[in-house]
């Protein structure tokens, strides 16, 4: 297999190379989570049939800018009767987490920070940072309101973990691999190939087509509990428990709670993306398929994703704790194992 | 005040305690500044306490301070969500305590101003309940509905939430030339936005989970508390006091009593009181699109029975209407002087809150954010 | 049925319990009711197959200058007729027994009238102050009512 990396083929295996690989998801990550945020405005204008903002900028656009800022220069309050080090220290390790995910994710075949070939695990396993995150914050607050946002998160989070793993195991099956660029590979040759339409196969595969798209609208449904949006925005929920675990935060650490969220709405896009919609591979086989179109190719799926989430945040109500566990225990829990086996019973025969 | 339990398992003793919290005064979803202390096990919650008045103005005794007149502005601030509503059993009780006859146009606007605000009430209800659920988008879609009905009664009096519109023995001014124009567009852009809501959010999957079987109010229990309107129909008793005792003009119009049904679950559950709300906001526009065709064209002197002097007779009265969010009574005692003795509002929202504890125990707290929603109170009225 | 009928079946019922029946111009007609006799009275009203005030709409407290009255407003969703009971109480120890097992929703009206008035009513289940401060001093409505200066070092505006 060639190179998988573009830097080490400018730079060569050195330093300089480390840290400009340490430093490329960020450069992606600050525009992104500025067009999220904007595109949150926006979408949520539009379907509510309002303007958004209008005044920042052209139509509003450096709206996303002003709100960081006025985040910014904001007094950092730390309550008197916290827990301090570990207040302060949750809103890092949140965001430490969502950013470690980053390592793995091939953005497209010359361009993944770190190639492992157990990526799928690691991103797996670094996402439960954030319920580590969210419950210290939610117990060094003090507060009542946090507390019961802390255990809705860690309650909700680990319950999701199990539906979706079964859901990448199920796709690991399928691929053979827990390597994200061998995923991805497998996956070339036209939007036939992807794994929510079986992965590559004869005509056959047909009758695994129905567990695939059952696994990706779990895994779907998975992340947005992972991610606590809107219908699973639980620990949050604003009209219930004020806002849950980051009642207390303000200014900066408050910032940092929220572009983890962002951040994590896009690496939870990007998984599936990766795991059912060919990550960078083009629709359309070969052809716009170069190293750059494949960025391209990634980053709009993903962001169809994001755009996804942002839709749903803006039209559904929100489940009740009970309800929630109730889905993934009793319903998804069930389902996933069934497409599992399906699956990996079609793995065999191939 | 909390008590500690203590199981004995296996591997040593393990406490739990239950915890008492404070939901509000400034909590989102309390419509207002009210404060229920409740105790919760784990989630559920085992009591609850509301702690009302902080936002008391003394209007009972501000009422007996100022002549006749003057107490409507106060009125107008109990309830204010629902201004015109909360004018009309005052001043009908007034009329009916000084032998007044108002002109016919004037009925007419009456019942068109006071349907409308219903709308306008019911509208909120119907927004504030879906953003509890965490549905923000109907909110909005309402919103934008009711500044429509809010900028006509600014046309009217002036006011966009305080009207002091309906006087004693007339009104304050006729209505503008587009009155009646404006009223049908009004009434055709809320029945679009309501069937709308209707799908996005009453027929909604989760929504229905998160209201249907919750807070259940069987209808004795609902008379036996005492609430009215929206509340008590939602549990399945026809009352409404347009239809019962019809006062003003009500007996001319054609309109139905909606009560609930238990279409989503049980009799008397939260949905069922939402739905009742949903639907009263068809049955109004049924009703103002009647008086708009009913309504005497030509312009009127709205203040030809306004009385110069107000001295009514020794007496007293209790003078009751249909508010949206139920019946709405004065009790007032004259002394023959131009101040009124004694003026006791029978606020609806305090009767129907005092209900709360009785059907939130053994719910969840976010039921909890439900069945206060569902009852739809303001502060403003329950505390005076 | 009328206020006459109703007040004859009281008499039947409490006997002379039930002092008179008012009917006077500009009045809701009334019935006046000792105080003691008051929650007998009530269930008298509630349950009896011709009544059945099942609803009670109102209960206030009045400061009548030489006595306080509590009124009762009643209304049956059944018969959809309504009358007014009235209790005449002395101003100097002002106690009643409290109807809240009759209709639940005197509970919270029942304390209003405490606060406001300071009636106390025999039996109440949580008699506290409701729409004042807890620790309010005096009780508003009553026409002897003096403003406070102050409450707790804020000067009260007038």
């Amino acid at each position: 297999m060639e190179s998988l990396n573009f830097v080490y083929d400018l730079l060569g295996k050195n330093i300089v190379a480390y840290i400009l690989l340490a430093l490329l998801p960020m450069a992606f990550l600050l525009p992104y989570a500025l067009v999220a945020i904007l595109g949150e405005l926006k979408i949520s204008a539009w379907i509510q049939e309002r303007l958004g903002p209008m005044r920042t900028g052209w139509k509003g656009v450096l709206q996303p800018i002003a709100e960081v800022v006025k985040l910014l220069q904001k007094e950092d309050i730390t309550p008197a009767a916290v827990n301090k080090p570990l207040f302060n220290l949750a809103p890092f390790v949140m965001f430490a987490g969502a950013y470690a995910a980053y390592a793995v994710i091939p953005f497209s075949s010359k361009f993944v920070p770190v190639n492992i070939n157990i990526g799928l695990f690691y991103v797996f396993a670094i996402s439960a940072f954030g319920v580590i995150a969210i419950v210290m914050g939610g117990w060094a607050s003090n507060n009542k309101y946090s507390l019961l946002g802390a255990m809705r998160a860690a309650a909700q989070m680990i319950s999701y973990e199990i539906p979706i793993a079964v859901a990448i195991l199920a796709i690991a099956t399928l691929a053979g691999s827990l390597d994200m660029q061998e995923i991805i590979y497998k996956q070339g040759g036209g939007f036939w190939n992807w794994n929510i339409f079986g992965g590559p196969g004869a005509i056959t595969k047909i009758w695994v087509i129905p567990f695939t798209v059952t696994l990706f609208l779990i895994y779907f449904i998975g992340s947005l509990a992972e991610t606590n949006r809107v219908p699973f925005d639980i620990p949050e929920g604003e009209s219930e428990i004020v806002a849950g675990y980051h009642t207390e935060y303000s200014g900066m650490k408050f910032a940092m709670f929220f572009f983890a969220e962002y951040s994590n709405m896009f690496i939870v896009s990007a998984i599936i993306t990766i795991l059912f919609l060919g990550g960078w591979q083009s629709p359309f086989g070969n052809f716009l398929n170069g190293p750059v179109w494949q960025a391209f190719w990634f980053v709009s799926k993903a962001m169809l994703f994001v755009f996804l989430q942002i839709w749903l945040r803006w039209t559904l109500p929100r489940l009740r704790v009970d309800q929630l566990m109730y889905v993934t225990w009793k319903v998804m829990l069930p389902i996933a194992f069934v497409a599992f086996f399906a699956v990996a019973l079609w793995a065999m025969i191939q | 005040m909390s008590e500690t339990k203590t199981f004995e398992i296996d591997f040593g003793k393990v406490y739990s305690e239950r915890m008492r919290l404070n939901v509000g005064p400034q909590h989102p979803s309390t419509h207002g500044v009210l404060r229920l202390e409740v105790e919760l096990e784990g989630e559920v919650v085992t009591e609850i306490v509301p702690h009302i008045g902080y936002l008391h103005r003394c209007f009972e005794k501000h009422a007996e301070n100022v002549t006749y007149p003057q107490v409507i502005p106060y009125i107008d601030r109990m309830d204010y969500i629902s201004s015109m509503n909360n004018e009309f059993p005052y001043v009908l009780g007034m009329e009916k305590l000084l032998g007044i006859e108002v002109p016919e146009k004037v009925q007419y606007i009456r019942v068109i101003c006071a349907e409308l605000n219903r709308i306008a009430n019911h509208q909120i209800a119907i927004a504030t309940f879906g953003l509890d659920s965490g549905a923000f988008t109907p909110f909005l879609y309402y919103f934008r509905d009711r500044e429509m009905i809010i900028t006509l009664f600014e046309k009217l009096s002036g006011g966009r939430l305080l009207y002091n519109y309906f006087w004693i023995g007339g009104l304050m001014h006729d209505v503008h030339p587009t009155f009646a124009e404006d009223c049908l567009e009004i009434v055709k852009q809320v029945r679009k936005t309501n069937d709308e809501a209707l799908d996005l959010l009453m027929y909604n999957k989760i929504f229905v989970e998160r209201t249907a079987n919750i807070g259940i109010l069987p209808a004795d229990v609902a008379i036996n508390y005492g609430c009215s309107g929206p509340v008590l129909r939602g549990s399945g008793v026809p009352y409404d006091l347009r239809k019962v005792e019809p006062y003003s003009i009500y007996d001319k119009f054609d309109f139905d009593v909606v009560v609930g049904k238990g279409e989503m679950g049980t009799l008397g559950d939260c949905w069922d009181r939402n739905i009742v709300r949903v639907r009263e906001i068809y049955e109004s526009c049924k009703i103002i699109e009647q008086a708009i065709e009913q309504m005497p064209k030509e312009p009127c002197d709205v203040r030809q029975a306004v009385p110069k002097r107000i001295k009514p007779p020794v007496g007293e009265f209790y003078c009751r209407a249909e508010n949206p969010k139920g019946e709405l009574g004065f009790y007032i005692i004259s002394d023959g002087s131009p101040k009124p003795t004694r003026v006791r509002a029978r606020a609806t929202s305090f009767v129907n809150l005092s209900v709360l504890p009785e059907i939130s125990k053994g719910y969840m707290i976010a039921d909890l954010i439900m069945i206060l929603g569902s009852l739809d109170i303001v502060l403003g009225e329950i505390d005076r | 049925m009328n206020p006459k009928d109703i007040f004859e079946l009281l008499k039947k019922e409490i006997g002379d319990q039930a002092l008179e029946l008012v009917e006077k111009e500009y009045h809701d007609p009334f019935i006046v009711v000792r105080a003691n006799s008051i929650v007998e009275t009530c269930l008298v009203l509630r349950d009896d197959p011709n009544t059945l005030f099942d609803y009670l709409v109102n209960l206030s407290g009045v400061d009548d200058k030489d006595k306080f009255v509590v009124v009762y407003h009643l209304y049956s969703l059944k018969h959809r007729h309504r009358i007014v009971l009235k209790v005449y109480l002395d101003r100097e120890n002002p106690h009643i027994p409290t109807v809240e097992r009759v209709w639940r929703s005197a509970n919270w009206h029942e304390r209003e009238a405490y606060d406001m008035f300071g009636i106390v009513f025999d039996g109440h289940s949580d008699l506290r102050r409701i729409l004042c401060p807890y620790d309010w001093e005096g009780h508003p409505l009553r026409k002897d009512y003096k403003t406070p200066d102050y409450y707790k070092g804020i000067k009260v505006p007038l």
